[in-house]
């Protein structure tokens, strides 16, 4: 198990985009701290996923990305892969390959500790990920013989087995039925507490992101538009502004926040 | 519907290891029974043809060359050895190109021939036979072979260098590699077109794929480039594998598939190069050998690469028998009949697999 980090995540004029198009520009994020699950909320081509993909190192980006006293943009990938894990939303087709191979082959890409050198460590460890997750039963069932909920739970547990001190989330409950979506969202803020990992994760269902988040930022346009707790982010003013609703946000006696969503903004009420 | 049992109500971890380590033994088996099938597949091709000489004259021959006529020590040393052997290695070369190319270019339908390799080496090898170039102290054979060689290693380094322009994405190499397909053809067509009746003929029958022009320095250097980059491609299983999940799970796992896709490139048209060079144009071995290992043991790629290798060389084998049975007293080029021996086993494992959810 990977000893509690203290280090926190500080990203400051970050920008990154594909060729001939940028999409976020001089982008600050607030102080991420070891332990705590942020929310990345936004409309769609907000530059979530380019974010994400940015500081894990699958696009070029500038500006810097502090993991405690580490540049992590200067990192070389495989350096990098030992400190972020990134998941992305897409599913592979068509792979020939059990739950656990997939998993046992994520710890074992390259060598993220002592662990993912040793074939028999690599697969116990594989084996208690999906067991925490859930899923442990599917182990030995081939990953294109599963629902796209159950593809999306292997893929989590992929991340989940580098145990990052970074790791980002790109929308890991889009295809999960109520009862897993809890479970994830439950699990990943444990694990994030007991390994002092820092998360960030892209969730489109705002009431999921702020039940569980710890801090929330709200993205739009590849800008930065409101970051806080999830009751300081999530505003009606902020959801007209970015989603273009008009909402209602009700503090609730048990200390959640309920979000109801009545219509779209019309042309004039903008 | 996810099945809410946990681990500890159905499956104990030891039971789920257990099976692991069972698949993993099972796979080892499947690869040994693949090699041994292979040697059997090899001798039977080495007791096959038009010369009456019983298994056991082949095989106490081989041990003893002393048993034999001088005329039976040739047939068996000097014909059927070297056939044999190359049948062997082309399959097991073009396969495991194959396997290479499908995962890095993540495409089930690719080949090593795919990206324009066999029609830049059927473009080298008209030029040769067309313009009667000849090297001094270099057999024509060779500089056909050489030629075929040159011109396929420089398509897949032209491949390379566009791809490297432009950004290392899989499209733009595949579109890239359509590109050179038709661009060689074209070439292909352009020289024959410009060429005598029999040069044409050799050409067409260049073409074809055949066994016929192996010798023992072909073999040599065919088994020569295999044994360099199959520990190459073993020490990349690794990365091919969780490539499978796909490239930006790969690379947020560490993985640099620019470098790996370019090395498997290298390797993959080294391999499909010296191939074609020496036997012609062979296609159906690189599809669907890899296809055939996969259903037979998954994409773990420590297995599927070796796997892959074995199936190849089986098929080869066995369609190198075929070559000289199906047709009595005639010796078939060996690229017609491939495909006749393997789509029956292909179809066979495809109706036998389980449907997918």
């Amino acid at each position: 198990m990977m000893t509690a980090g203290a280090d926190t995540l500080r990203v400051t004029g970050l920008a990154a985009g594909y060729r001939g198009r940028p999409v976020i520009r001089n982008l600050d994020l607030p102080l991420l701290n070891a332990g705590e699950v942020h929310s990345l909320i936004g409309p769609n081509a907000a530059g979530k996923s380019t974010l994400m993909r940015a500081l894990a190192g699958l696009l070029p980006a500038t500006g810097s990305a502090f993991l405690g006293e580490r540049a992590l943009l200067k990192l070389p990938l495989a350096e990098r892969a030992r400190f972020i894990t990134y998941m992305p939303q897409t599913l592979p087709q068509g792979v020939a390959l059990t739950v656990l191979e997939t998993v046992i082959s994520a710890l074992r890409a390259s060598p993220v500790s002592e662990v993912s050198l040793d074939s028999h460590a690599a697969s116990r460890r594989a084996l208690h990920v999906l067991d925490r997750i859930g899923i442990a039963h599917l182990a030995m069932e081939g990953l294109d013989r599963l629902s796209g909920g159950q593809r999306q739970l292997a893929s989590l547990a992929q991340a989940l087995v580098r145990e990052p001190r970074v790791l980002l989330l790109d929308e890991p409950i889009s295809a999960l039925d109520l009862q897993y979506q809890l479970r994830v969202m439950k699990l990943v803020r444990e694990l994030a507490r007991e390994h002092g990992m820092i998360v960030l994760v892209v969730l489109h269902d705002l009431q999921v992101a702020a039940r569980w988040s710890d801090g929330v930022v709200v993205l739009s346009h590849g800008k930065v538009v409101a970051t806080g707790t999830p009751a300081q982010a999530i505003t009606p003013d902020v959801l007209a502004r970015v989603y273009e609703v008009s909402a209602r946000v009700e503090h609730c006696s048990n200390g959640t926040l309920q979000i109801m969503v009545d219509d779209v903004l019309q042309a004039g009420q903008r | 519907m996810v099945d809410t049992e946990t681990i500890s109500q159905r499956h104990a971890p030891e039971q789920v290891l257990n099976a692991y380590q069972r698949l993993i033994a099972r796979r080892v088996v499947i690869v040994a029974g693949l090699g041994f099938a292979c040697v059997l597949a090899f001798m039977l091709d080495l007791a096959t043809g038009p010369s009456s000489l019983t298994p056991q004259q082949v095989l106490t021959g081989l041990l003893s060359r002393d048993s034999l006529t001088p005329a039976q020590a040739a047939i068996i040393w000097q014909v059927r050895l070297p056939y044999a052997l190359m049948a062997v290695l082309v399959g097991a070369a073009l396969s495991l190109a194959g396997a290479e190319m499908q995962t890095i270019l993540n495409n089930p339908l690719a080949s090593p021939f795919t990206l324009g390799v066999s029609s830049a080496a059927s473009f080298g090898a008209a030029l040769a036979i067309v313009l009667g170039v000849s090297l001094p102290h270099v057999p024509a054979d060779w500089v056909i072979s050489l030629n075929a060689f040159l011109c396929a290693f420089g398509s897949v380094l032209l491949l390379q260098l566009l791809a490297r322009m432009r950004g290392a994405g899989v499209e733009t190499v595949v579109l890239f590699g359509i590109a050179l397909v038709f661009a060689f053809n074209a070439l292909v067509a352009f020289v024959q077109f410009i060429s005598s009746q029999e040069a044409l003929q050799q050409l067409v029958f260049w073409s074809m794929g055949s066994l016929s022009r192996a010798t023992w320095g072909n073999v040599y250097v065919l088994l020569a480039v295999i044994l360099i980059v199959v520990p190459f491609s073993m020490y990349a299983a690794r990365g091919l594998t969780s490539l499978r999940l796909g490239e930006d799970r790969a690379r947020s796992f560490g993985v640099n598939v620019s470098r790996l896709r370019f090395f498997s490139l290298l390797r993959v048209s080294t391999l499909a190069a010296t191939s074609v060079a020496f036997v012609g144009t062979i296609g159906f071995i690189g599809l669907v050998g890899p296809h055939i290992a996969r259903l037979l043991l998954g994409e773990d790629h420590r297995f599927l690469l070796p796997a892959s290798l074995l199936t190849g060389a089986l098929i080869m084998s066995l369609a190198s028998v075929a070559s000289k049975t199906l047709v009595p007293g005639v010796l078939m080029p060996v690229g017609i009949v491939t495909a006749i021996v393997g789509v029956p086993v292909f179809l066979l494992l495809i109706f036998k697999r389980p449907e997918r959810a």
